[in-house]
């Protein structure tokens, strides 16, 4: 770390926004934001991926909205007022992939729906961009969405080795069918891996590692 | 100047303003891309269509339907006929594969509404297939299918999608080790009675050899989305039997 404030892009302060979610201040591991997508579409690697980057996309775009008309909103009706800046904005580009990328649109429409309600994005809005200047909530935003996205990559990458005994699609194991590879000495998929309680395990693992690494974490 | 943004007068014209706002951009954006949205549609159900009679550019495991320059072209050279089914009447309609069928399937809740059933009919390598539509409902929401059977109701090609399948479960119908099962499988059982095929997770052919057991593989951690899937084929393919048996006779 501290790579981006060494070669001057970023001042140290800055810097900690886009590092800290990455470690002690990781979206889902210590916030417990976010957590219901990770149990959700972490099956298989590719899903993963392709939720981070939506994801990434999202807070980027709209941690700056938010941050842009925070000092107009009123406090009382400031989560609608997220709420529907955010499904607008989701909506938007929906219609204009539909329009000019319509396979793009067809693989990412099931991802939209959870982009909506996801509490991580609810979440930063809340406790930064309504608090903070442009830049900084930026940063702020894809800093989590990097955060989110490590934990979604690790969780889609167990998942899809134990559960399908394969990665990105590609069989690593061998064929469970033909019995060649691993199979063949009698290794079998964990089907248990594919249900969401599984996720909930390995997030709790690596809560666990986590902890166990930085002893500041754990709660009194 | 400092707006007092507490004020309840504020909060209500804020709120006003933003409804406004929202609204017309929202309104703005989906009527000026309406009719692209519309064409891109149209040329996706033929898409769908033409891969369930095969044409499309498959490669190892790959879901790769023509391109969409050559969708339209393709679908009038190979689909040689479009019908829709009412009741006893059997009508001509080269439009019929823009017949809804999530709207029919809900005015047939009105017993005095006979559904209008699209069958598309296609020729290739000097045969015929027939291409039925069919919609039902997975775990979160709608999933649906164009299915090509050859006379005796047996699947030639499948081609399945879904609205909001959970990624890397339910929405894996729409992968080919899931689909490709479904070719050769026989829709009817050897007395001609309707069986349909069943999404099975006690299946003891995993290997897809046996095409009369009426089942297929499902897939784990799907039983909801699978379940599904048998059902929409027993009660939407199954309303297609009696032209079937007219064909035949």
């Amino acid at each position: 770390m501290g790579l981006f404030n060494k070669v001057g892009l970023l001042s140290k302060k800055d810097e900690k926004l886009i590092s800290d979610p990455l470690s002690d201040n990781n979206p889902i591991t210590v916030q417990v934001l976010g957590i219901c997508s990770a149990l959700a579409i972490t099956a298989e690697l590719e899903a993963s991926v392709v939720m981070s980057v939506s994801v990434l996309f999202v807070m980027g775009v709209g941690n700056v909205v938010i941050s842009m008309i925070r000092n107009i909103v009123p406090s009382k009706i400031r989560i609608i007022v997220q709420l529907t800046v955010i499904a607008t904005l989701v909506i938007i580009v929906d219609l204009v992939l539909k329009a000019f990328a319509y396979e793009l649109s067809k693989t990412l429409s099931v991802f939209i729906g959870l982009i909506i309600t996801n509490c991580i994005i609810m979440g930063r809005f809340e406790a930064f961009a309504l608090g903070n200047g442009l830049w900084r909530s930026f940063l702020d935003g894809i800093g989590n969405a990097f955060g989110y996205a490590v934990i979604l990559v690790i969780v889609g990458f167990f998942r899809e080795l134990l559960g399908s005994g394969t990665l990105w699609g590609f069989a690593v194991l061998g064929d469970p069918i033909d019995k060649t590879g691993l199979y063949a000495l009698g290794y079998e998929n964990n089907g248990f891996m594919l249900l969401s309680p599984m996720a909930l395990i390995v997030v709790g693992i690596i809560i666990w590692v986590q902890r166990a690494r930085s002893k500041h974490l754990i709660e009194e | 100047m400092a707006i007092n943004t507490e004020k309840n007068s504020y909060t209500l014209l804020f709120a006003v303003c933003l409804v406004v706002i929202v609204g017309t951009l929202l309104a703005a954006v989906d009527s000026s891309l309406k009719e692209k949205i519309r064409i891109n549609k149209i040329l996706e159900k033929q898409q769908n269509i033409l891969y369930a009679i095969g044409i499309n550019e498959n490669e190892g495991n790959s879901v790769s339907f023509i391109s969409t320059e050559k969708a339209e072209q393709e679908f009038n050279k190979y689909v040689i006929n479009q019908i829709y089914i009412q009741g006893q009447n059997i009508i001509e309609d080269d439009k019929a594969y823009l017949i809804d069928v999530k709207k029919e399937k809900a005015l047939s809740k009105d017993p005095n509404y006979e559904r209008r059933l699209p069958l598309f009919i296609a020729e290739k390598d000097g045969k015929n297939l027939y291409v039925a539509p069919i919609r039902g409902k997975g775990l979160w929401d709608a999933i649906w299918a164009y299915v090509s059977m050859d006379e005796n109701m047996v699947i030639r090609g499948i081609y399945f999608d879904h609205k909001g399948e959970t990624p890397g479960l339910g929405a894996n119908i729409k992968q080919r080790f899931f689909m490709d099962d479904f070719i050769g499988e026989a829709l009817l059982d050897s007395e001609g009675k309707f069986k349909g095929v069943n999404v099975s997770k006690t299946n003891l052919d995993p290997k897809n050899e046996d095409k009369y057991d009426h089942e297929v593989d499902a897939i784990a951690g799907s039983t909801i989305t699978g379940d599904g899937v048998t059902a929409m084929i027993r009660s939407d393919l199954s309303l297609y039997q009696s032209y079937f048996n007219n064909i035949n006779n």
